[in-house]
């Protein structure tokens, strides 16, 4: 009876270990494969196209291209400036309202605009803008005395600015959630009570005590919000400067190039904008260094900031307004989309018609099914992987989630111009044709890392003890993740599925790339129309683009009232 | 209810749990069948841990050693789903998305085979604790008093091999409480299950009428 064994979990080390490099094979492989598919044209390497060498000429090529610096900078620095104000924006509001009515209002009114896609939002923001938009119209002829639109270069503006307008009123709601997941970690209601009582305003007081360990929990979506945003394409088709256009947006257009050697140069943008990228986050890193600096001299002052209801309540109208700016933008593109003739600057069309919807909606057809063929089966297939990832993980017990949760980030740090562009390359020179399966990969690439955020937090809150008791009576454990977790999670797992369902509607440049014209979406479709300008077509897309996330989470909200009509438990 | 085939003894043989080096707790001891043993101790003195332990499902966070023994079968390394450890926590935990019948049902071994013998193993469980006609409630819609009794039901269908009570009655209002001690222990003793309790509570180990081993808090001379 002396004798003493060791109780280790045996394999719970390496089975957490074997899901964490699944997980990096899974997201890591086809990112690095796709920037080989980059790297190599850019110096000339593409056997299938001819290029069999290794030479520069490319990157003198990209060089003597007009106003090549100036498309580099523009993106660079709208990235940059839409960082730090949804930085600030939602830094400034947590501080400001964390814990207040005030908050949870706007909590509300915030929340709905991540599902919304980027193109549609683009859209709404255009339409509003827009010389001839309905905000110009509103005050026409009365105060401005315009009896024809102004020829403004709105929303197409050569800063940039609209663009980066468009961009904040996205990434605003997304670093808002994320903070929001992280806030419940922190003691919000302990340090502000502490705070006060030293006598610091409220966001003095939370900028010295929650900040800096708010900030170090949602860094990498900061990283994730600079990356995309200085990489963005279908929103700088729509809002951004023309002529010349940003980078990516450059880069886009000539890997539509009929002339298939403009892949070479095009690999060599790809490139550069990995460059730009790359310091885009060398300045994002002083400029955190930066603040810290800041940080740490206010706290050392002592200084109270007692008077912040100004940069409060700037805070809270600059949340509410990017609400406020899509809904109302979406309600033009509704209104665009039944208007008869409707000429400036009437505020309202003379009348309402069907027409456009019933022209239009034959020819969008094709294009709706591929659309929500493909976010059905690309939801589908993470949330299933994203359940096994995550039942496998389990069944190490309650583990860290802190190398997993950075691989997630992996496919959200990298332009997607540079390694989908990679891919394309690979696909044709394996001399595989664009087809549903190859969109429908890159999809899941994209749409897995969301599926996983959303599903890992209820996952872990689950009451353990269930599955606990469920062991006890000899259940075994597939049959207890079926019968007991995952019913349990039904909520979670569908929402987890819309918010998959939404990011693969709203994909834009994957789908463009991987599909190379052969595959048209709602969002390909959209952003071509563009330039094309009828806007009660526009209208139309966008409205039938934004429509199908909002339709992912009803469904998502109505099924377990529907499956658990007798379980009150489960309804709620 | 189910025969139990048999019932043996459990045994904690040196069962040590420490956490980051620190010891919480070593207990020796054998239950006999129909006994309960009851472990005393404050909040954070790791008998949530010893429970864990036996129940196969202890935090990798702990380091436990020891060994764990019912009848002669050791059951140290055996996964949580083969040791047939009954287990009552302070909340009922009955699941959510069944009926108070699919509950009991769900704990039922597959050895009783057929719809209908297994509803109606469910329908006498329910009746013998006076929830006649329960079968198909929403579990929400039941008291507290209610469900814990379903919880018991549950865990005795279940045909298990030894009983694990964490702090079940802490939660009831105290006329309930009284109550279910004593429908549990009785009902522990009838079937001849060997239990272990942890509580902070010292009338429950009084309502346990079985050996006390007082863990944590201050060294007693």
């Amino acid at each position: 009876m002396g004798q003493r064994i060791r109780i280790k979990a045996p394999r719970a080390g390496s089975r957490a270990l074997t899901a964490d490099t699944l997980l990096a094979l899974i997201l890591g492989l086809p990112i690095l494969a796709g920037l080989a598919g980059v790297i190599l044209p850019a110096f000339g390497y593409l056997p299938a196209l001819g290029g069999s060498g290794l030479k520069r000429d490319h990157f003198a090529e990209l060089a003597s291209q007009p106003h090549i610096l100036r498309s580099s900078l523009t993106g660079l620095l709208a990235g940059l400036a839409t960082t730090g104000a949804a930085v600030a924006i939602v830094g400034t509001f947590l501080a400001g309202f964390a814990g207040t009515p005030v908050f949870s209002r706007i909590q509300h009114l915030v929340s709905p605009l991540l599902a919304v896609p980027h193109a549609a939002a683009a859209f709404a923001l255009a339409f509003l803008v827009a010389p001839s938009g309905f905000l110009v119209r509103l005050v026409s002829p009365e105060l401005t005395g315009f009896t024809r639109p102004p020829q403004w270069l709105v929303p197409n503006d050569p800063l940039g600015l609209s663009m980066v307008a468009g961009l904040i009123t996205k990434e605003v709601p997304f670093l808002f959630l994320i903070a929001l997941a992280a806030l419940p970690q922190l003691p919000l209601r302990q340090s502000r009570q502490l705070t006060a009582a030293l006598g610091y305003g409220r966001l003095g007081g939370f900028l010295v005590s929650l900040w800096p360990a708010l900030y170090r929990q949602i860094r990498l979506a900061v990283f994730a919000v600079l990356v995309y945003s200085v990489s963005v394409v279908d929103l700088a088709i729509i809002l951004g400067p023309q002529l010349p256009a940003t980078l990516p947006v450059r880069i886009a257009q000539w890997t539509a190039d009929h002339d298939l050697g403009a892949r070479f140069l095009a690999s060599a943008a790809a490139l550069l904008q990995l460059a730009i990228v790359l310091a885009a986050v060398v300045i994002w890193l002083l400029v955190e260094r930066l603040g810290r600096f800041a940080l740490a001299r206010l706290t050392y002052s002592g200084r109270r900031l007692r008077n912040d209801a100004v940069p409060r309540f700037v805070s809270a109208c600059a949340m509410a307004a990017c609400a406020a700016l899509i809904f109302l933008g979406i309600a033009i593109l509704c209104i665009w989309s039944v208007a008869g003739l409707w000429p400036f600057p009437n505020d309202l069309p003379a009348e309402l018609t069907p027409q456009t919807w019933l022209r239009t909606l034959p020819q969008l057809w094709p294009a709706l099914q591929t659309t929500i063929a493909l976010a059905l089966a690309a939801a589908a297939l993470a949330l299933l992987s994203a359940i096994l990832l995550l039942h496998h993980n389990g069944a190490s017990g309650r583990g860290g989630n802190g190398p997993r949760y950075r691989l997630l980030y992996l496919p959200l740090l990298l332009p997607e111009i540079s390694f989908v562009f990679g891919l394309q390359i690979l696909i044709v020179s394996a001399g595989l044709k664009p087809a549903f399966a190859s969109v429908l990969a890159v999809h899941f690439l994209f749409v897995l890392p969301y599926v996983l955020l959303s599903l890992s937090a209820p996952w872990r809150e689950l009451d353990r003890r269930f599955e606990n008791i469920a062991a006890g009576f000899g259940k075994p454990s597939l049959q207890i993740l079926l019968t007991v977790r995952l019913p349990l999670l039904l909520r979670a797992c569908l929402t987890a599925f819309a918010v998959g369902f939404s990011v693969s509607i709203s994909l834009y440049l994957p789908t463009l790339l991987i599909g190379a014209g052969r595959l048209t979406t709602i969002a390909t479709e959209a952003v071509a129309l563009s330039s094309g300008g009828d806007r009660r077509v526009i209208g139309v897309y966008a409205l039938v683009q934004a429509s199908l996330p909002f339709l992912a989470f009803l469904i998502a909200s109505l099924g377990p009232q529907l499956l658990f009509r007798n379980r009150r438990a489960m309804r709620t | 209810m189910l025969d139990i085939a048999e019932t043996r003894p459990l045994t904690l043989a040196d069962v040590t749990i420490r956490l980051a080096g620190r010891t919480l707790l070593a207990v020796s001891a054998t239950v006999m069948p129909g006994e309960v043993l009851t472990i005393m101790g404050p909040s954070g003195s790791g008998k949530s841990a010893l429970l864990a332990f036996a129940g196969g499902f202890l935090d990798p966070a702990f380091d436990a050693s020891g060994r764990l023994l019912i009848g002669k079968g050791d059951l140290t390394v055996v996964p949580a789903n083969r040791r047939h450890a009954g287990i009552l926590f302070q909340d009922p935990l009955l699941f959510p998305h069944l009926s108070v019948g699919g509950n009991i049902v769900f704990a039922i071994p597959p050895a009783v085979r057929g719809r209908e013998a297994r509803r109606a193993l469910a329908e006498r469980a329910l009746d013998e604790v006076g929830l006649a006609g329960f079968f198909d409630r929403d579990p929400e819609t039941l008291s507290g008093g209610q469900k814990a009794r379903v919880a018991l039901q549950r865990v005795l269908v279940s045909a298990p091999h030894f009983l694990l009570l964490d702090e079940p009655f802490s939660k009831l209002d105290a006329a309930l409480r009284q109550q279910m001690r004593e429908l549990v222990f009785s009902r522990a003793k009838a079937a001849g299950l060997p239990a272990l309790l942890v509580t902070h509570d010292s009338a429950d180990a009084e309502a346990a009428g079985g050996r006390v081993i007082e863990i944590g808090g201050e060294e007693k001379p």
